[in-house]
């Protein structure tokens, strides 16, 4: 099948960006229009005047990729083109989860007939690596490094799913680069219902987490497989369906070792107890969603 | 009012930039354990792995940067990562 993302991109060996930006396009098929805020995903598709996308794609600004895809859709509906055309708004964590919020808040409750994916790679990673709303719990970043008097990023991720709920969002759906059919379904589901729909798409970055660039997709199963990110639908604010982990379930060392991002959790005095805190954040996950 | 136009890229135009050049482990099959599963062209973040008429894959060497993630996640180890050498 050939991607309507092409080659020639400058993202790094093993990009998690280049990896969404391709199944989203496996999804939502030629029928598209793509906004993309600034960050990585735009920087490396599209240095000027050259493009990556075999799609009508527009940049943004960061913080307002929710306006201008509502923008586009309420043009193609005012001139009577609107027809199967899916508009799809395809940003990081930082443009979605920080400086993105107000426009996106306001597309969803105004209903727009959109589908917003986030590319959640849990910093700001075009700039080098500074933490961002989705930056887990006692990551190290170059804004929350680890140190004599920190263990990193002390705060858990924003609940990014649930905010977009609570906006009565007929379809919100997680998923994983390590799923790549799941994401394509889930992808595809949410372009094809009315209404704004959101997909937030976990995606391990080789440079910003330090890991091998042919990782990428195994850290991304282990981060499912630990519990510390469910993969769940939800349909008019309730859950309707999970990916149960089941046998598959390993202990959360597993997925941060892996990663240079924690290596002070196997090094520092005291961490054991840090890593007792982020197992019961995956426990909690698996509890809440039950994955078990 | 007249809105003038931003930028303007033509679609697919990044392919003038030959990645390849930024590898350092190329990427060779064993077609001998190839199943065909189609795993290495789906997870390719370079789209740098082609079909072949016979069901098989090839890599596309101008654009493949290496990464290996495909020699990882190959279920039949049917790809190994050669260090380049000139």
């Amino acid at each position: 099948m050939k991607s309507l993302f092409t080659s020639g991109h400058r993202g790094c060996a093993g990009c998690c960006d280049a990896m969404v930006a391709k199944f989203t396009l496996m999804a939502a098929g030629e029928d598209c229009i793509v906004i993309s805020p600034t960050g990585c995903l735009e920087v490396m598709s599209t240095p000027y005047p050259e493009t990556s996308w075999e799609v009508p794609w527009v940049h943004s600004l960061f913080e307002n990729a929710g306006a201008v895809a509502s923008g586009v859709e309420a043009a193609l509906k005012a001139m009577g083109k609107k027809g199967d055309t899916k508009v799809i708004a395809l940003g990081g964590d930082g443009a979605t989860i920080d400086i993105g919020m107000r426009s996106i808040s306001g597309a969803f409750e105004r209903g727009h007939d959109i589908t917003y994916v986030c590319i959640d790679n849990e910093a700001y990673m075009n700039t080098g690596v500074q933490r961002s709303g989705a930056t887990p719990f006692d990551a190290s970043t170059t804004t929350s490094p680890a140190g004599k008097v920190s263990y990193g990023n002390p705060r858990p991720k924003k609940n990014m799913p649930a905010i977009m709920a609570a906006h009565g969002s007929p379809y919100i759906a997680t998923t994983s680069l390590g799923y790549p059919k799941d994401m394509i379904k889930k992808i595809k589901k949410a372009t094809e219902i009315e209404g704004p729909t959101y997909i937030h798409a976990h995606a391990p970055c080789t440079t910003g987490w330090g890991f091998d660039t042919s990782k990428t997709v195994e850290v991304a199963k282990l981060a499912v497989q630990t519990g510390l990110w469910p993969l769940y639908e939800m349909e008019n604010g309730e859950v309707t369906k999970v990916r149960k982990i089941g046998k598959q379930k390993k202990p959360v060392e597993d997925y941060l070792k892996m990663q240079k991002r924690f290596k002070h959790l196997f090094k520092m005095e005291g961490a054991g107890e840090q890593l007792k805190l982020i197992q019961a954040l995956a426990d909690k996950n698996i509890e809440d969603f039950g994955l078990e | 009012m007249s809105i003038q136009l931003g930028g303007v890229c033509q679609p697919g135009t990044t392919r003038a930039n030959k990645t390849g050049s930024w590898r350092t482990f190329r990427p060779v099959y064993d077609y001998d354990k190839c199943i065909k599963c189609k795993l290495c062209e789906l997870l390719c973040p370079d789209m740098a792995v082609l079909p072949r008429d016979d069901g098989f894959f090839e890599f596309d060497y101008d654009y493949c940067k290496g990464c290996g993630i495909c020699a990882n996640e190959c279920p039949k180890e049917a790809i190994d990562m050669v260090l380049e050498e000139k």
